[in-house]
């Protein structure tokens, strides 16, 4: 059961779609997993076949446990002496001596499947615990390895040392529906409410609890960027039109793509830098609850495609399903709260993230500039950010940039 | 398209974008943004459904006057008598 989001805890299978026998390739979609927040659809992280299916359908699992196994190397050339390709990332495992079409397992098909990340803290567990990498099912970003995990391998396979919390308890027997509700006869809407609220509650307070957070924010006059944009739109259609929020984006994503000491996770004591820029977009659903799903690489979209990009993500996170890598991935979060009406944001960090820009409504204000006062848009955008892996200058310069960008629309 | 029908395309890509809504029960004069709790998205996704279902062109300015659902019926059939040249 992979880790849909640093919120999640259990999953249930509503759906398999691959039976054993089948022929997989990396990035296809074998399952539907429903989290507290919404169903997602599960990408395997590499290509093989199917060998077994090991949780039913309707199974509510904890993140961690094996759900099939894939048999991989079925075809052409075995990999070498490791059974787990690695074809991009300098192997930083040491490999198996196993056969080459040994059973791989399948659990944490999220994210960028070519890797096998474990921070330091877990390698130096795995190796005191005697633990092989390469059995642990990553629950960290990108499906990478932190220590819980590596505990909870050797608590399972009776290495634990005293201080390892329990193991998560072994596949649960097939229940209809997620253990929580009291009876059949509660209502499925709020109950899933009620498991938002406290997954949400959950993930915020350990935010809180835990990420010493500043927070800077920088007003922007937007009347360069807004005048581009009405340029641009009298020329579209209304189905290629792009909206301001667009243009935000894309600063930020310019913005973070040079300044990626924001751009990343805090895993055991430590800062780890994302490879690419993957905005996570807060996604407000309705009926109450949110979702920051991840627009992938979005510094090298065009406004175009990120147009195309939001809107896919807002319809699928509000109707339709997310995929499990856009749930897993984000390597920071942008929040807009202008359609409210709201004037500026003070974000809580998405663990573990180690920061979230905030934009506010862009509204009409007084704006002196040349020794002159006239009423231009402005729009508040605001920083918070981790103090274990930034300080107020570079937050400070991440908030300029999206400024410069903002003020050369004619620049993209 | 009679003012029926267009109200009828109206309340039907309302409830496009914002589902659990009964279209029965929208107050015509309040504005959707707020009545419904659509955002920018939303309502972009709103105005291309009455372009795809009417051919009505609405430029980037006129979003204003569609801000309630008796105002969207009346700039539709404005917009409508101005010119089939506005139709595919």
């Amino acid at each position: 059961m992979p880790s849909l989001g640093a919120d999640m805890e259990f999953g249930i299978v509503l759906q398999w779609l691959v039976k054993p026998g089948d022929a997989v390739r990396r990035g296809d979609i074998v399952a539907v997993v429903d989290t507290s927040k919404a169903e997602i659809d599960v990408e395997i992280f590499e290509d093989g076949v199917i060998e077994e299916l090991l949780v039913a359908e309707g199974t509510r699992v904890p993140v961690g446990t094996v759900l099939a196994t894939l048999r991989t190397g079925a075809s052409g050339p075995p990999p070498a002496p490791g059974e787990r390709p690695l074809p991009e990332a300098p192997p930083p495992l040491q490999p198996a001596p196993a056969a080459a079409s040994r059973p791989t397992q399948i659990a944490v098909p999220a994210g960028p499947p070519h890797r096998r990340q474990a921070s330091p803290v877990a390698r130096r567990a795995a190796e005191q615990l005697d633990v092989d990498l390469d059995t642990v099912t990553g629950s960290g970003p990108d499906g990478a390895i932190i220590k819980a995990d590596v505990e909870r391998v050797a608590a399972a396979s009776g290495r634990s040392p005293a201080a390892t919390p329990p193991p998560p308890s072994p596949p649960q027997p097939p229940v209809a529906a997620p253990s929580a509700l009291p009876g059949p006869a509660v209502d499925l809407l709020s109950d899933r409410q009620a498991a938002m609220r406290q997954a949400i509650g959950a993930l915020m307070a350990r935010s809180k609890r835990e990420i010493p957070h500043y927070y800077l924010e920088n007003q922007i006059d937007m009347s360069a960027s807004l005048d581009w944009l009405r340029e641009e739109n009298l020329s579209r259609s209304v189905t290629t039109r792009l909206l301001p929020s667009v243009l935000l984006l894309h600063a930020v994503a310019l913005a973070v793509a040079a300044t990626p000491t924001f751009n990343g996770f805090w895993l055991d004591d430590a800062f780890h830098q994302a490879d690419g820029v993957h905005l996570g977009i807060a996604i407000s659903l309705r009926g109450g609850g949110l979702i920051a799903p991840a627009l992938h690489d979005a510094d090298r979209m065009t406004l175009d495609e990120l147009m195309a990009g939001l809107r896919d993500l807002v319809q699928r996170a509000r109707t339709g399903r997310l995929r499990s890598s856009e749930m897993s991935d984000p390597t920071i979060t942008v929040t807009n709260l202008g359609d409210q009406g709201v004037d500026l944001v003070h974000g809580v960090i998405y663990p573990p993230q180690v920061a979230l820009i905030g934009f506010g409504a862009i509204r009409e204000r007084p704006w002196a500039r040349d020794g002159m006062i006239g009423a231009r848009p402005v729009v508040r955008a605001s920083l918070a950010a981790d103090h274990r892996a930034s300080d107020g200058h570079a937050g400070g310069r991440l908030l300029a940039l999206i400024d410069r960008q903002l003020q050369q629309p004619e620049a993209r | 398209m009679n003012e029926q029908e267009l109200r009828e395309v109206v309340v039907a890509a309302l409830t496009e974008v914002a589902p659990e809504i009964d279209g029965a029960s929208i107050d015509p004069q309040a504005v959707l943004t707020e009545q419904l709790d659509i955002d920018s998205m939303d309502f972009l996704n709103f105005v291309v459904a009455v372009h795809e279902e009417t051919g009505i062109e609405i430029p980037e300015r006129d979003y204003p006057k569609l801000s309630t659902l008796d105002g969207a019926v009346v700039y539709l059939t404005n917009a409508q008598t101005r010119g089939g040249s506005e139709r595919p």
